[in-house]
This record gives C-alpha cells, structure tokens and sequence, in this order.
C-alpha cells in the first residue's frame, strides 16, 4: 500500500461524522507498552532496538484486526511521508522525526496505528470521528489483550504498566479529544476554557502545525495523570463530563454570536469567504484561521438553523442546485487537502513555500467559486 | 506572657475555647498545660518531626535522590539519578525499583498524589496476585467516591469489595 492510496481522501476521523461532530472532531486513546526483559529505548543500541522493531512489528501485524494494516519504516521514509503520516494523525512528530531503528503498523481505514520504538517500545492508539471514547477504549483494550497474549509487556504491582517517562506510568492511557471551539474564541472566552483546563490538570495544545498555538480554533485536550485512577474512570470524566460541558459552552457562545453579535459574525464570515475565494497565495496558517469561520458558519447553518446575510452568500455561492451546497465535508476535507504535505504528496513532487501558497490557494478557489 | 496557673514559666500553649458564642482563652506553659490534660504528654523531638514533614513535603533537591540512592546505578543498565535527571528517561523497568525512594515524590507530583496502580491488570498475571490487585484498585475507588461524596457508587464498591474478600478467603 502507497500512502498516495490515502492521501487524496479524508481520512474516517475527520469526516465530520461521530456524536457531536460539529464541535467534537474526534476521539482518541493511546496506550503506552514496552517489552518486559528489555531496557527502555534511550539505554538501547541500535541492534536491540531492531530486534524490539522486529518482536513487535510480527506480534502486530499478525493479529487478526477488523481492518487490514500496512508497515511504514519510519526511519527510512522520506521526510515528505513523514510529515504527511503527522498532519494525518497517524504517527507523532516525535516518532516521525526521532532516531534510530522504528516503524508504525496502520490499519488502511487508519482507526488503529502502532508506533513501534517511540518514546516507550510501543505505543496504539484508536481514533474515531467525533466523540466515541468508550468505543475507542473498548476497541484498544481488546487489542492491547491480544498483543499481550503473545508476548509480556513489563508490569509491576505497585507502577502498573512501566513507562520509560514515570509520567506515563501506570495505565499508560493518554486521552485525547480534538475540539473546534471558534465561537468561545471569536466571543473572547476561550481564555477562561484554558484556565479551566488547566485547574482540572489537563493538557491543552492545538491540534494542527507544530507550535502549541491552536490554528484554525482547534484544541486538543488530554488527560494527564495516568496513575491511581483506572481506564473508565479516566474515560467517563471526558466523556461523560468535561466534553459535554465544554460543547455546551460552545454552543452557548455561538447562541450569543447570533443573537447579540451578528455584525461580528457576519464580518469575519464575509472576510473569510471573500479572501479565500479570491486569494491567489495562501499560508496554511492563514488558510487553517479563515477555513475556520467558513466551518463554524456551515455547522450553525445546519445545526442551528442559522441564516444571516453571510451564511446565506457563503452557502449558495456557485451552486446551481440546493444539494450542491457547500457541505461541513467539502470543508474539512480543503483543512486535510491544504496542509503541506498533504499538498505535496497529491502534486507529486516537492514545492517550496510560495509554490505550496499558489496551489493551495487554487484548490480553495477552485472548490469555493464552483 | 507568663503562664495563667504556675504565673512562673513562659506560656507556650495557647488555647482558644468558644462555648456557647462565649470565647475564652488560656495561656499556659507546658506543664500545667500537661496537668490540665491539653497538652500530648509525650511530645515528637524536633528532629523526628522536621524529617516526618519533609518526608511529605520534599524539597527540589529530595526530588531527584536522597543521598542513598545518589550514588547507585542500575545493575541492568547502568542509569543514575544524575543522567535520569539529564534525559529524562529511565533506563529500564528495574530503575523503579533501584530508585523507588527518589521517584516516588515525582510520581507523586506527576500524577495527582497517587503512587499505586488502578486500572488493567495484565490476564497472564497469578489469579492470586490479580485478585489482590484488584482489590486494592477497588479500594482506590471507594476512597475516592467517598472523597467526591459519592456515596451511592461508595455503597456499591463496598458491598463488592467484602464480597470478593470473602471469595477470596
């Protein structure tokens, strides 16, 4: 399997499908492992990490999964797969860009990834579109189960599973929710949702480019404390407490926008629409902010019923019946399509910035004006 | 300020009563505060409670090794504290154990004050051992329900607990 098989599509976790997608992107959970009677990675010569590689890519790619997987040698892949298994969630930008002997397993619809040799020797996740973290958890568990039927991962009874950093120890599961949340920014809250974050312990980052600024609204929220507190009780505080509480902020802030701040939201709405429409180079950073406001207006348009002047230019422009109108898929899918390497693995070839700039900002033309 | 009873030795003792919205205070020094059953008779020398208490709040430098364990290095990989505190990572599952002490306030700080497991126990393990485990994990919950005020979910984890402590005798 190429990775140009995937790279033309959006990928299940960002089709805008799921519980509460408009606000919840998706979900997901990784699990970190190493093998019992092998020191951690950083004490590791390259030749024992091969053989830890080889141990876990057979256990791995011999289970018997609901989808069919291929291996990616990361320390072999080009820098352009690399960066594009990152934008796509895939791998981590630590795994994509450390050193030494490591690989990733990925099932081809991409719920399910292995990273092998990360920073601990193995570390799935599961991610879903949405929020479907019980699901997620119910999934990885059955699959961390039939991993350890096969080989023993180092385990003590007082530390649980032991990580090469003592802040994964324990159950080693790192919950993660990715969040668009324009309105509590736009309204100028989202302040208050970081410094909530922040007091319930809980990491916050932004979901795409590389620095912690979120582009494009989108947060990611995970949970920290990994020890003393089991799996479901990790699971049920996000989804049954933090999340929904968080989408009901949202929601409220977008009520606010429509009644109290049309004006605000009908200028950025228009501004996003007019530039990206008739923009003939464009930053990703750039395209992630104003792709944003075209988001947010699709989603309170079909969810809330939402129609001001803006929403209304935006969703009839160059269609010629109503079904054509502009979809929360055609938007994700310009957010995946537009990232860099994604660009560029779809041209076929290596640009440069300001070739990545022009052809990004054709693609949004193209799409946007019909 | 003398003490109220003997009038001759310095009151250290200070205790403020409020019966029926009416305060009083005393004064007193510790003998007399002894006599009048106030005061713990057998008192913790200094040095037995300044250790006690750092050993709850440790100190930046307590962190990364009490001096026992400074100058160690793992049989298995050879890691020290030193280097752990470099990288940042430990050099194998034995270091948990080599350097216990020194990890267990990080941990600590890591992870909301908790320094045992709660959660998935491997199947492969004893079913002696799991059950155990288990037990403790359930144990981990209750305080924990019983800490949220929870106390339905804090009934339920009780009446399991005593009924898979029974099993297991």
């Amino acid at each position: 399997m190429k990775l140009t098989d995937i790279s033309n599509n959006i990928n299940e976790w960002f089709s805008g499908c799921g519980p509460l997608a408009d606000i919840v992107i998706s979900s997901r959970i990784r699990l970190a492992r190493n093998l019992a009677g092998h020191k951690f990675l950083s004490r590791c010569s390259s030749a024992e990490k091969t053989e830890i590689l080889n141990k876990l890519k057979d256990v791995i790619m011999s289970l018997e999964l609901a989808n069919k997987v291929f291996y990616v040698s990361v320390d072999e892949a080009t820098q352009l797969d690399r960066n594009f298994l990152v934008e796509r969630h895939l791998i981590s930008r630590h795994h994509a860009f450390s050193k030494g002997p490591r690989g990733a397993v990925i099932a081809q619809s991409e719920y399910f990834t292995a990273m092998i040799n990360e920073e601990d020797h193995l570390r799935t996740q599961i991610l879903k579109a949405g929020l479907q973290l019980a699901s997620c958890a119910e999934q990885i568990n059955k699959i961390d189960d039939l991993i350890e039927d096969k080989i023993e991962f180092a385990f003590s009874r007082r530390f649980g599973y032991l990580t090469a950093c003592p802040t994964n120890l324990g159950t080693g599961i790192r919950v993660s929710v990715m969040l668009h949340l324009p309105a509590l920014k736009m309204t100028g809250q989202i302040e208050k949702f970081l410094n909530a974050t922040r007091d319930m312990n809980l990491a916050v980052r932004g979901l795409f480019g590389e620095g912690t600024e979120a582009a494009g609204d989108f947060y990611q929220l995970s949970n920290q404390a990994t020890l003393g507190v089991s799996e479901k009780q990790i699971v049920s505080q996000f989804e049954d407490n933090i999340i929904p509480e968080i989408v009901e902020y949202e929601k409220a802030a977008r009520q606010q926008l429509l009644t109290n701040k049309s004006e605000i939201l009908d200028d950025k709405i228009s501004r996003a629409t007019a530039l990206l429409k008739n923009a003939h180079l464009i930053s990703s950073q750039e395209a992630l902010f104003l792709l944003s406001h075209l988001r947010l207006a699709i989603n309170m348009r079909e969810l809330m019923g939402a129609s001001t002047p803006a929403i209304e230019k935006l969703c009839s422009v160059g269609e010629k019946n109503k079904e054509d109108c502009l979809s929360i898929a055609t938007i994700n899918r310009l957010f995946m399509l537009t990232l860099p390497a994604h660009l560029q693995l779809n041209y076929g070839q290596e640009l440069d910035a300001a070739g990545r700039d022009a052809l990004r900002a054709k693609i949004i033309r193209s799409t946007l004006n019909g | 300020m003398q003490c109220q009873i003997c009038n001759k030795t310095e009151a250290t003792i200070h205790v403020t009563e409020i019966v029926n919205g009416q305060r009083a205070e005393m004064h007193l020094c510790p003998q007399c505060a002894e006599q009048q059953g106030i005061a713990v008779k057998s008192q913790m020398p200094i040095n037995e409670l300044l250790s006690n208490l750092l050993a709850v709040q440790p100190t930046d430098s307590e962190l990364f090794g009490s001096t026992s364990e400074k100058e160690l290095s793992c049989p298995k990989c050879g890691l020290t504290l030193e280097q752990f505190r470099k990288q940042a990572a430990l050099g194998c599952p034995d270091d948990y154990k080599v350097f216990e002490k020194s990890l267990l306030p990080l941990i600590k700080k890591a992870h909301n004050g908790k320094t045992n497991h709660c959660g998935k126990i491997p199947s492969k393990m004893p079913a002696d051992t799991k059950k155990e485990m288990e037990l403790s994990n359930m144990q981990q919950q209750l305080d924990a329900a019983i800490k949220k005020e929870d106390y339905e979910l804090a009934a339920k984890l009780r009446d399991k607990i005593s009924v898979k402590s029974k099993v297991q005798k």
